[in-house]
């Protein structure tokens, strides 16, 4: 037994990727509906194990890197494994696994049994894409996993029952892509500077070529391409119809993933490889991140304010998000970047489970609209219950995982001396209450809706994995061993840089 | 002064091909309503893409990759490789956009942006 634990363990890294990779094409030959969902579901638990274990080794031992093939770095492709890219890791892969045990009874309702299969090789084409990201050590490798990722979720959003899923996909393939070949046009420059794709060795070669316009062009690139991926204000139109009209379970999951995955991009590639003097001290990116950042934090949270659709409602918030993230990378300092990872890991958990509550609101209610959702917590008191639960994350009310975050943001801002982001950090926790409160007030408050009367509570498979997630939000509010304790580790690391 | 000039104009001129038909591409995708014509935009904006790469590997004067005797200097092969995988990549993107638009035909009878965001809310 010995022999076979230690043997994993050395595998560890390039099972991540390859148990959900593998288990894609399996889920179309087994094909029946009864077979594939349980299948998918221990697969995407698997892949969860696996990143608790690796994050587990990581803490331990610090990094791991793993060549693919017996191929040494830099000629080979290597994964590497940090704290950073761990952490990420293991949320990413324990959202996938707790969305997908919830989805089966969302998908009977709103996706055609005919194409439950198509579904679960799409979601788990998409985990291993966004897994693929943040556990690879090779520049080419990103774009490649970045594209499995997307592809798989155009796809995904376009299962939506609303024929606007359509030209939202489109939408968002439009701008992926356009998104993705810049990324691809920074990271062929790069090469043509240093003619190296591991991230180690060109950490390694680009003080040399670093005064060079190539270089310059190629971060130029590489910002906005990124940019675009994590629907960083102004490059966010393509998420709030993406995000409204794809399937419950698929904005559940997209929503708590994909642009964080977006986000340990810009970090791995302008902290680890740029390196954090070229890309701060020289360039000013901190400069240029801030003021979208903050601009994005209020222009998304005030439309989210107008919106009556929910969903889209919880979209626009994801932007208002994404800048916190960015804002906190945005100061360069350990406790800034703290916050911002912190964040990463904290948002994916509320929103997370805030679409997941949306979806047992579609279920029993067949709408997402603001007014249909009138007296709906009488009907499903839990349901309405976990979501005020995650409205409080968002606005960042203490003993919330949101408030760890804000906390760390307003310490960073005050550590820089910059009093004003302080004030528009609480500012903007305001605007968060107000749209959280409309839909608390509606649903608890009003008369019951025609349809809001007859509904039921959710089942219990979605309720408690549900639960379990924003329930989560609170457990990481108050015991940070786990949430920021982890991320102040990555943050050193991210900071110390490559290797 | 002369040869300088025509070094950078003409002994570059894949680059500014490159330019061109990236700048082309990318001006469709935006510019155009039709969502054929926007795929098709995007296909030229990422075969710019491609081309790029491949002239990255080129050295002047180095031929195939293949070891033989009397050859001294080769082109790098690699950026061809990455890029064979970058195709494929673009290759299913297109057919995903295509399907898209399939679908979006049969829903709005359109393939008109701006038509089928006016049947959505109509004004």
């Amino acid at each position: 037994m010995n022999w076979l634990a230690s043997m994993v363990g050395d595998q560890l890294p390039v099972l991540q990727v390859i148990v959900p990779l593998l288990a894609a094409p399996l889920c179309i030959i087994l094909r029946r509906r009864s077979l594939v969902l349980p299948f998918a579901i221990i697969v995407c638990w698997a892949a969860f194990g696996v990143s608790v274990a690796l994050l587990r080794e990581v803490l331990e031992v610090g990094a791991i890197t793993y060549e693919l093939g017996g191929w040494a770095a830099p000629w080979g492709i290597e994964y590497r494994v940090d704290a950073l890219g761990a952490f990420v890791l293991l949320f990413v892969s324990g959202i996938g696994a707790l969305v997908l045990t919830y989805a089966p009874r969302s998908l009977i309702d709103e996706v055609p049994a005919g194409r439950h299969y198509l579904f679960c090789t799409l979601y788990l084409l998409s985990l291993t894409g966004l897994l693929g990201i943040a556990i690879t050590g090779d520049l080419f490798n990103v774009f490649v996993f970045l594209e499995i990722a997307a592809l798989s979720s155009y796809a995904l959003i376009a299962l939506g029952g609303r024929r606007q899923a359509l030209p939202a996909a489109f939408q968002y393939l439009v701008m992926g892509t356009i998104g993705a070949t810049f990324i691809l046009i920074g990271i062929g420059l790069m090469y043509q500077m240093t003619g190296t794709l591991n991230m180690v060795d060109m950490a390694d070669r680009l003080p040399a070529v670093e005064g060079m316009r190539t270089a310059l062009v190629a971060f130029g690139f590489l910002t906005v391409g990124i940019a675009l991926k994590m629907a960083l204000f102004p490059l966010h139109v393509w998420l709030p119809n993406a995000y409204a009209y794809a399937p419950s379970a698929v904005s559940a999951f997209i929503a708590a993933t994909s642009t964080k995955v977006s986000v340990y991009i810009l970090l791995r590639f302008m902290f680890s490889v740029f390196g954090l003097e070229f890309s701060f001290e020289h360039l000013g990116l901190g400069r240029a991140l801030m003021p979208l950042a903050l601009a994005g934090i209020f222009v998304a949270s005030t439309v989210a304010i107008f919106q009556r659709n929910i969903k889209r409602m919880l979209a626009y918030s994801s932007v208002a998000q994404v800048g916190y993230m960015v804002l906190g990378i945005s100061f360069a300092t350990a406790t800034g970047l703290t916050g911002g990872i912190v964040h990463l890991f904290n948002h994916a958990l509320i929103k997370g489970g805030l679409f997941m509550a949306m979806g047992c609101i579609m279920l029993r209610l067949h709408s997402v609209d603001l007014d249909e959702m009138a007296g709906i917590g009488r009907a499903m008191p839990w349901t309405m219950a976990a979501w005020a639960l995650g409205g409080l994350g968002l606005i960042g009310v203490p003993a919330t995982a949101g408030f760890i975050s804000k906390w760390y943001l307003i310490q960073a801002a005050l550590e820089q001396g910059s009093v004003l982001v302080a004030v528009l950090l609480l500012l903007s926790s305001l605007l968060a209450l107000v749209y959280v409160w409309r839909v608390v007030e509606t649903a608890f408050f009003r008369e019951p809706s025609e349809r809001a009367r007859e509904a039921r509570e959710a089942p219990l498979s979605m309720l408690v994995p549900t639960w379990v997630l924003l329930g989560a939000t609170v457990f990481f509010g108050i015991y940070t061993a786990y949430s920021a304790g982890v991320a102040e580790q990555a943050a050193e690391a991210v900071l110390r840089g490559l290797p | 002064m002369i040869e300088s000039i025509f070094d950078s104009a003409l002994g570059l001129y894949n680059y500014w091909v490159v330019i061109f038909l990236m700048m082309t591409g990318f001006y469709i995708v935006i510019s155009r309503g039709n969502l054929i014509k926007k795929v098709i935009g995007l296909n030229i904006f990422q075969v710019s893409v491609f081309l790029f790469y491949i002239t990255v590997g080129k050295v002047s004067g180095g031929t195939a990759p293949i070891t033989a005797e009397g050859f001294e200097v080769y082109s790098n092969p690699l950026p061809s490789v990455l890029i064979l995988t970058a195709i494929v990549v673009g290759v299913a993107t297109t057919s995903v956009a295509l399907s898209l638009v399939v679908r979006i035909r049969e829903a709005y009878n359109t393939i008109e942006e701006d038509e089928i965001y006016a049947q959505d809310d109509p004004r």
